[in-house]
């Protein structure tokens, strides 16, 4: 086996930073959804591929700039976020039970997207895709620095919302104990709303990047569920930068390990990863 | 190949004269299909992720049975095509193809498409004795079944005739690749054809500078196109299925790598094409809408009416390839053994099948050999200025195309 040179090592480890960056970014709703509204909420995913698919029709047929369509993906998100939480609640649906409604309303959306834009691929066509940033001998390619932005940006972002703000303290207080936070005020019903309307924003978000990167076809949805998965646990529930980190720790291993052993190995380490971490450090690495 | 261009025209102006006749002038005066209709099942992947190229096998048996119904049907009786939705899904393939014997009790069964849902096809039909006309069979070592017959016209031994095709044309390039990378899926159907190429270049003396496999559903070609980029090979083997053709190309084309010639197993049409950087790419073939396939009427036709429905369906990619020539191919075979042995008997069917060649879009196939398969035709394709053009053989080259490398023709 030819060891990688220096530049393939770094390449890699940017490109595990990248694809990490989009782990972390479909993970963080993921995370918070599970972790303060109790919500296993797969439709994430599902609600990620809208937004990719949006972005598409939006970008590709109306002429509008990608990373514009953020200002309508977002709020209309948003709604549908919360129009989601108001149904989980209405009818009084348990965490366990939330998995198999939203399985079902993925399988929904998934229908939904085939019968709109067909089983074909899609791909945005993006001023985008053709910039890269070149430092010595390493390639930074526009749409994946920009995911790597909003992931951590946003991930930052919602950090200290929670750690900083009345709201976020808000949030927090009533995930940790809705009756002593609604004794002090909370008006726990409200922020769960919110909370889950900005969980789904963030699926538009990671969308968005979704479709400034990939290939898009509706069955694709189900492709990131594991890793992404793997990306909350190992981060801990509720924690908005622990998704990004474990993405990243994730990306870079599946990376590294592809550039220095079999590429067909790099789901074995990643997961591996996972056990070990979850045996050591039971919850959570970040 | 065993039939030159000249011969297929020539056979194929007859089929054609024959089959266009039918399928426009002499439909008017076809005789009414009447009496029970002959009822044909099987399986498409409709839904999930082969479904993309589901539709195109649906379009073109749409096509097929409407226009063969024109004509007068099956022994006089008109052909009702029960479809069903594999969902992409093998296990759920054999269940259904159990309930076309069973339940619906069709009285011929024509195959799905994709290697994973013909073999559970196939269990099914062995076990009825039942005759199976399948459209895109990847592994031919794994066809056991007598009464199971190929439409894909990739010879016994895919693994062989595939690879010395591709070489056999590169060798007439300015640059003759003197050094392989061969990168692959580990997805059957490509995997065992990538391991056959490791074996033909050795043998041709092309040193092996990397090989790399990859699990099916791989996201992340970055540290697969840096380590090509490094090994810096001639030509790359690319036993890619679907978008992982597409995939690593844009990952190459990200760290500023372009390959000099660069060969995909099984790339997604449609998403090549409008990939700037899929310039050059080659791959295979056994049909494409461009002379000479299409001086054969029968073939003209049909990419005539595909091409406008499949405008209509709004669908990305109008263009007749292999899938579709495969799929149009099964339903002549069955036509063409119903036809012959003048009913509906499965054994009589395959017994005549095995003994004749069958006169399709994509040739004259035979099924004697390993698996039922008979000649390799697969030909070589490639893209230029956005087109899929066939260069090799040159016999069955479009009109004026020849191999490129990196633009400049050979």
């Amino acid at each position: 086996m030819n060891f990688p040179s220096a530049t393939l090592l770094a390449q890699s480890v940017l490109a595990g930073l990248f694809t990490g960056a989009l782990y972390g970014l479909l993970g963080l709703g993921l995370s918070l959804s599970w972790g303060m509204l109790r919500q296993i909420n797969l439709a994430h995913f599902a609600l990620a591929f809208l937004g990719a698919y949006l972005t598409y029709e939006l970008s590709s047929h109306r002429g509008i700039d990608p990373l514009l369509t953020l200002a309508v993906i977002v709020p209309l998100f948003f709604v549908l976020g919360v129009a989601l939480h108001w149904v989980l609640t209405r009818f009084r649906v348990s965490p366990f039970n939330s998995l198999l409604v939203t399985f079902g309303i993925t399988v929904i959306i998934e229908a939904l997207l085939q019968w709109t834009w067909t089983a074909d691929y899609r791909k945005l066509e993006s001023s985008y895709a053709e910039h890269k940033l070149q430092i010595g001998p390493l390639f930074l390619p526009v749409p994946e620095l920009i995911t790597l932005v909003l992931g951590v940006g946003i991930s930052l972002a919602v950090w200290f919302a929670l750690r900083s703000t009345d709201l976020g303290k808000a949030m927090r207080a009533a995930a940790e104990d809705a009756p002593i936070a609604a004794a002090f005020g909370v008006n726990q019903n409200a922020l769960a709303l919110m909370l889950s309307g900005l969980n789904a924003a963030l699926a538009g978000v990671a969308g968005v990047c979704i479709a400034l990167a990939y290939t898009l076809s509706p069955s694709q949805i189900y492709a990131w569920i594991g890793v992404v998965f793997a990306a909350v646990m190992l981060g801990g529930l509720g924690r908005p930068l622990g998704p990004l980190i474990a993405g990243c720790v994730i990306g870079v291993t599946e990376a590294v390990t592809m550039t220095v052993t079999a590429p067909s190995w790099a789901p074995l380490v990643s997961f591996s990863l996972l056990m070990f971490v979850l045996l050591v450090r039971p919850g959570r690495v970040a | 190949m065993s039939i030159d261009r000249r011969s297929f025209v020539t056979a194929a102006a007859a089929v054609g004269a024959l089959g266009t006749g039918a399928l426009t002038g002499r439909a008017a005066f076809a005789q009414q299909p009447a009496g029970k209709p002959v009822r044909v099942g099987g399986t498409l992947a409709l839904t999930g992720p082969l479904s993309a190229t589901g539709l195109v096998h649906k379009l073109t048996g749409e096509i097929y049975v409407e226009q063969l119904n024109q004509r007068g049907g099956l022994l006089g009786r008109p052909v009702e095509w029960v479809l069903k939705d594999d969902q992409s899904k093998p296990d759920l393939a054999r269940t259904l193809y159990e309930q076309l014997v069973t339940a619906d009790k069709v009285d011929l069964l024509i195959g799905p498409y994709a290697t994973g849902a013909i073999l559970s096809a196939m269990g099914v039909a062995q076990r009825y004795n039942k005759t199976l006309v399948h459209h895109t069979f990847g592994i031919p070592s794994l066809a056991k079944y007598d009464q199971q017959f190929p439409a894909w016209s990739l010879g016994p031994d895919p693994e062989k005739s595939m690879p010395a095709m591709v070489l056999d044309m590169l060798a007439t390039s300015p640059k003759p690749p003197k050094t392989i990378a061969i990168v692959t899926s580990k997805f059957p159907s490509v995997h065992f054809v990538a391991l056959g190429v490791r074996e033909v270049a050795k043998q041709r003396g092309i040193k092996e500078v990397l090989f790399l496999e990859w699990d099916f559903g791989n996201r992340d070609f970055g540290p697969i196109a840096g380590r090509v980029k490094e090994a810096n090979p001639d030509f790359i083997w690319n036993g890619a299925i679907g978008l992982e053709g597409n995939q690593l190309l844009d990952a190459m084309k990200k760290i500023d790598y372009a390959p000099l010639h660069h060969f995909y197993h099984v790339p997604a049409p449609a998403p090549m094409l409008k990939a700037p950087e899929a310039n050059g790419a080659l791959a295979t073939t056994i049909f494409e809408d461009h002379p000479p396939f299409t001086d054969n009427p029968t073939a003209a036709e049909f990419v005539k009416v595909y091409r406008e429905r499949a405008a209509k369906a709004g669908m990305p990619d109008t263009a007749v390839e292999t899938q579709a020539a495969a799929s149009f191919s099964a339903w002549q075979i069955i036509e063409a053994a119903v036809v012959a042995t003048k009913g509906l008997d499965d054994k009589a069917m395959a017994a005549w099948l095995r003994a004749n060649k069958v006169d399709t879009i994509q040739g004259k196939l035979r099924f004697n050999e390993r698996g039922n398969f008979g000649d390799d035709l697969g030909k070589v394709k490639q893209v230029q200025n956005g087109k899929w053009v066939v260069v090799w053989p040159k016999e069955w080259a479009a009109p004026g195309a020849k191999l490129q490398t990196r633009g400049v023709a050979s």
